[in-house]
């Protein structure tokens, strides 16, 4: 028997979707809407991960040692600062990759290149690059280097100079930035999202309304709440399937001619390239969302009519 | 079989729809009940479908206080009894074939019992050409005989009619009165409501007269009393 039940709601509720076109079919515009406010979120969750650790990765600093310094020390720094928790990595630069580059990255201004040769000897010290996990986390790494921690054994110090002192206000800014700019998209998201699933409830609440007093005629000839029930739960259920697959159908072609201008705009993110890599995440987001909406706005909505 | 013990419904805002009404209905009884708009006929169904709750007094069923049914027991209940409306609230959406069957299922009943037997109602209120017709597309007397169908299909004990010609000109009235006469023959209770005085003085059966949420008379071999 509950099989049959089973079998008797699923074919009502299909039914219902395809004769009640019209209502069926506005139904669907407004949840595929809904469904593209959840994909525009999520689209600029991910342009707004990948912005900001392009800018993460843009803040480092450096520490420059003495010309006199020992490598050796200055890897035994290294090691000391890969052990600490704060830091995600640490590249050393020698002084010879050090004047290499200098000269590459000087190698049309003439007279910085005769002057360089005319000192006879290398004048730049080696350089350790570091990268820190949070960039609110420079300021502990430099504290760090600036203590006693990073002498030579013969106790004097071999840093010649952070730049993290020159650039603290521009890193602090960066990571305020970066920090508000997390908290204001995660504030969008839910704030569109909840807009976008009210509008949808409500949509099919009104398709509800329209049927209250056929829910009242089922009520009268003893139909249970489930039987009643059903039907409606399946019908959202249907508006969130062809809403899911209509967002995710009508998202190739946009994100295909935004690709390459989402590509210029945000530091190398291509939102179809994404959109492509993250196929199955997405369509299960969408769908899983749109039967959800359908399914709740439905089972919200027919309770008030279920009381007679 | 129904008894109404001292019944009153007040309404939150104190209109007193039923007064102290006492009223028994035997079965295979075929009862009109008569009085103008708002002298609580349409409120006295609703009491006694569960629909709405006395504010005083009781509703009987066989014995059953009706209001303390439980909801899945309430269902069961409802499906003992036919309803036939003035507006024939047929399910829009549904063919005629559905309409009825929809009754069916709602009673658990199995594929081939409505597969036989909604053509065999449909046959009763002769409307068997219409039967994969929608409601929009039956006139008032046709809708009115599909909801008869509908109410006849799971064989109740009573058949409720709350003013069922109300919207049927008279050719269609005397068709509603004569199938209703006829379930009446075959042994089912049946509870009219209504205004038209001519339908009343063709039946010669048992009439109450309400006027103001009480029952002012009680003619067993009725006429209509202004």
């Amino acid at each position: 028997m509950l099989w049959i039940k089973f079998k008797r709601i699923l074919r009502t509720g299909f039914f219902n979707f395809w004769r009640d076109s019209t209502v069926s079919f506005a139904s669907v515009l407004v949840m595929t809407v809904t469904l593209w406010v959840i994909a525009l979120v999520s689209f600029s969750s991910a342009i707004l991960d990948t912005t900001l650790a392009e800018l993460r990765n843009k803040i480092d600093i450096n520490v420059t040692f003495i010309t006199s310094a020992d490598e050796k020390d200055i890897l035994d720094i290294k090691y000391t600062l890969e052990s600490l928790p704060e830091v995600f990595l640490v590249t050393y630069v020698s002084r010879d990759e050090a004047l290499t580059a200098f000269k590459e990255r000087h190698s049309s201004d003439q007279p910085i290149l005769s002057a360089l040769d005319e000192l006879g000897e290398n004048p730049l010290g080696a350089v350790l690059n570091i990268k820190a996990k949070d960039p609110s986390q420079y300021a502990s790494v430099a504290e760090f280097l600036g203590s006693n921690n990073v002498l030579s054994p013969k106790g004097i110090t071999i840093i010649d100079r952070i730049n993290y002192f020159q650039n603290k206000t521009a890193i602090d800014k960066i990571a305020g930035i970066i920090t508000s700019a997390d908290r204001l998209g995660l504030a969008l998201t839910i704030f569109f999202a909840t807009i976008s699933v009210l509008i949808a409830l409500n949509t099919i609440r009104l398709t509800i309304y329209i049927a209250r007093d056929e829910i009242s005629v089922m009520r009268l000839v003893g139909a249970s709440t489930t039987y009643i029930q059903g039907p409606f739960v399946v019908v959202g259920v249907i508006y969130g399937v062809t809403a899911g697959l209509l967002t995710l159908l009508t998202l190739l072609p946009i994100t295909y001619w935004l690709g390459s201008t989402t590509e210029n705009f945000f530091i190398g993110f291509n939102i179809f390239s994404y959109y492509l890599r993250h196929f199955l995440e997405i369509a299960f987001i969408i769908m899983a969302s749109g039967i959800f909406v359908g399914a709740l706005s439905s089972v919200l909505a027919i309770r008030k009519y279920l009381k007679v | 079989m129904i008894f109404f013990d001292r019944v009153s419904k007040i309404y939150p805002d104190s209109s007193v729809a039923l007064e102290e009404v006492t009223l028994s209905i035997e079965p295979k009884e075929f009862i009109s009940i008569v009085g103008p708009s708002g002298a609580g006929k349409t409120t006295l169904l609703k009491l006694f479908l569960a629909e709405e709750a006395p504010t005083d007094g009781s509703v009987y069923y066989e014995s059953v206080d009706v209001h303390s049914l439980g909801k899945k027991e309430i269902n069961e209940f409802r499906r003992k009894v036919g309803m036939v409306f003035q507006d024939f609230r047929l399910l829009p959406n549904k063919t005629v074939y559905e309409n009825i069957a929809f009754t069916m299922e709602a009673a658990g009943r199995t594929d081939e019992e409505i597969e036989s037997d909604v053509p065999h109602v449909l046959e009763l209120v002769d409307l068997s050409p219409k039967i994969w017709n929608f409601p929009r597309e039956l006139s008032g007397g046709e809708k009115q005989r599909v909801a008869i169908a509908r109410a006849l299909v799971n064989e109740p004990s009573i058949i409720i009619a709350d003013e069922p010609t109300g919207n049927l000109d008279p050719a269609n009235t005397y068709d509603v009165v004569q199938i209703l006469k006829k379930i009446n023959d075959l042994g089912t209770t049946v509870i009219l409501t209504t205004h038209n005085k001519g339908i009343i003085d063709s039946l010669n059966r048992r009439v109450v007269a309400m006027e103001r949420g009480r029952i002012v008379r009680d003619d067993k071999s009725g006429k209509y009393f202004k």
